[in-house]
């Protein structure tokens, strides 16, 4: 077993004007080199806020009250602003939740993979462009030229989903976090999306954390899971276990919430109130824990 | 056999097309729905899919009359109002109604939740009085599943899944005859879809509701819907009981669409079938 690349311990984050009430709860997550690990909870469960804290962008009303996120060993949190923003370049990219917001809207696509390119990697504009157009071959985009000269209004949602994986996986990053990239889009261009990102995965070793309010999505393309609820890890195990044999109450109940057509009477089953009221009552518990260990 | 609630035959749209624009003629205009038929029941539950760009939407919005169609005949409880103008629609609009995919842009930020759904009440005569409209809404939201306290909230105050209770609530409490649910569960997470859909499926049966549910993504239609209309490119490849059209699709493309949904279980194999 190799050490995990990313090792997110015991982090708690919270609002600055309420630090009493914790958005992230100790949450502990690790991912290893060359494994495809999924996050996943309901809306409002903190997901998103996982993965900022990686990429140390969370929103300024929100702060770190304790734990550490270690990037290949070193913490993130305690680092130099320099070295860290150096550090978190070089080794790990952010597939963002909605392709639009990610991508300037009044910039060609060519402008905006060749930037990353020339920071990152310190090459030239004309190698930038040659090393673009590759990965726009990589990701199966049958007529590069075309999409480099594009604003990303002119583009398909699966092309700019397309070209943002490209973009990730540019500077051959140890950490890819995905968040719900394919929420948006229909079920057959997700199917190719998440068959090309685990092509990619693949072929690069990368370590991913693929962030989802989907269950089937996590039982096609990860290995790992972590299960979310109030910010607060409820289960943490492979997929196998995770499906065959569910520890967690709410596991389950997020597992019967999820459509099958196959088995459609017990599909589709909302989260019984009682569930949602046990796991609170766990993580209130753990709260007054946490705040007697804290005086 | 009763009539149809609805009955639709040859139907066709075309809109101006956004892409073109000459200089000094109107716009060219292009087909979007090419000729097509089919008849909802009264109580029915019909889902219709397809991709994005399939032209549903369109399709919804041309049956209760937002859009003019260019082609074909609509008649709704036996009367044709293909060609009816607004005035004319006005006795029906009362009867059909319709929740849209994203709640926040389709609420009025300024109005409280209770107002919501008392204002339509009072336009529509359905209620006499304000508190007659008031008391109306306040036994709808409960019917939504809503605590009453939450009459007084305004839409930004509520989450994914309560806006779109509000949204049902303030369709249903016109007691519509027809219903047309525009991708209403599109943007929820997995477990408030589930609680939506269970919300139309009581709904369905205590109100006898008739509605059009069009969804994107065929795997949520398969519990609440009793026929399933499959689009593409603006025609319908098939239209078919629920059941049988999961269990043997018929059209190829039903076929992808339904290989395409990933199950919550492990199958190594899922990822690189086609
Ligand atoms: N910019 C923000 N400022 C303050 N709180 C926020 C902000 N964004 C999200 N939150 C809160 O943080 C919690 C977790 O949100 P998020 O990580 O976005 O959830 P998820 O991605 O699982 O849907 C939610 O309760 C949400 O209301
Ligand atoms: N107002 C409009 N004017 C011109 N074309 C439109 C308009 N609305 C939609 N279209 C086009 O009609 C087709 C069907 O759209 P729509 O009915 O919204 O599909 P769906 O709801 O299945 O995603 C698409 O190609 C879309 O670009
Ligand atoms: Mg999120
Ligand atoms: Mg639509």
């Amino acid at each position: 077993m190799s050490a995990p690349f990313l090792d997110i311990a015991d982090l708690s984050i919270a609002l600055k004007a309420e630090p009493n009430h914790r958005l992230l709860r100790s949450v502990s997550l690790n991912v290893a080199p060359g494994e495809v690990h999924g996050l996943v909870g309901e809306s409002g469960a903190g997901k998103t806020m996982i993965g900022k804290t990686i990429f140390d962008i969370l929103p300024h009303a929100v702060t770190v009250l304790a734990g550490s996120v270690r990037l290949g060993g070193q913490d993130i949190l305690t680092m130099r602003h320099r070295d860290q923003r150096q550090l978190i370049a070089h080794t790990s990219a952010l597939i963002p939740q909605d392709p639009l917001t990610a991508l300037n809207p009044v910039r060609r696509i060519a402008g905006q993979m060749t930037d990353r390119l020339t920071a990152i990697l310190g090459l030239s504009r004309g190698a930038a462009r040659d090393r673009a157009l590759q990965l726009l071959n990589e990701v199966h985009i049958a007529d590069p030229e075309r999409v480099l000269a594009s604003y990303p209004h002119q583009l398909s949602g699966g092309m700019r989903q397309r070209v943002l994986i490209a973009s990730a996986f540019a500077a051959e990053p140890k950490l890819i976090v995905a968040d719900e990239p394919t929420t948006a889009l229909d079920v057959t261009v997700q199917k190719q999306i998440l068959r090309l990102i685990a092509e990619m995965q693949e072929r690069h070793g990368t370590a991913l954390l693929f962030i989802t309010h989907d269950l089937g999505v996590v039982a096609k393309i990860c290995r790992k899971v972590t299960v979310l609820f109030g910010g607060s890890v409820v289960e943490d195990t492979d997929a196998e276990s995770l499906f065959a044999q569910p520890k967690h109450p709410y596991t389950a109940a997020l597992i019967a919430a999820t459509p099958r057509y196959d088995r459609p009477e017990d599909s589709l089953l909302p989260v019984p109130a009682e569930v949602i009221e046990s796991t609170w009552q766990e993580i209130r518990r753990a709260d007054a824990a946490w705040a007697e260990a804290r005086r | 056999m009763s009539a149809p609630l609805f009955s639709v035959e040859g139907l066709s749209v075309a809109l101006p097309d956004p892409n073109r624009k000459p200089l000094f003629r109107p716009r060219p205009m292009v087909e979007i729905l090419h000729e097509i038929g089919f008849e909802i029941a009264e109580g029915e539950v019909v889902g219709v899919v397809g991709e994005s760009g399939s032209g549903k939407t369109t399709l919804g919005r041309t049956l209760v009359r937002l859009i003019d169609p260019t082609g074909g005949a609509i008649h709704f409880a036996g009367t044709d109002i293909t060609h009816r103008d607004d005035n004319a629609l006005r006795p029906l609009r009362r009867d059909l109604q319709v929740i849209f995919q994203d709640p926040l842009s389709s609420l009025n930020p300024r109005l409280t939740v209770g107002r919501t759904i008392a204002r339509p009440l009072l336009f529509h005569g359905v209620a006499a009085s304000a508190s007659e409209a008031h008391d109306l809404a306040a036994a709808t939201l409960e019917i939504v599943g809503l605590p009453p306290a939450f009459s007084a909230r305004y839409p930004h105050e509520l989450s994914g899944g309560q806006r779109q209770r509000v949204g049902i609530a303030r369709a249903i409490a016109l007691k519509p005859r027809f219903v047309l649910a525009d991708e209403i569960v599109s943007g929820l997470d997995v477990s408030s879809q589930a609680q939506i859909l269970s919300l139309l499926e009581r709904l369905k049966s205590e109100l006898k509701l008739t509605v059009l549910f069009i969804s994107h993504d065929l795997s949520v239609v398969r519990r609440l819907c009793d026929r399933v209309i499959v689009m593409r490119g603006g025609r319908i490849l098939e239209n078919r009981p629920t059941g049988p059209l999961f269990d043997h699709p018929e059209h190829p493309y039903t076929a992808e669409l339904k290989a395409a949904i990933p199950l919550p279980e492990i199958d190594p194999d899922w990822l690189a079938a086609t």
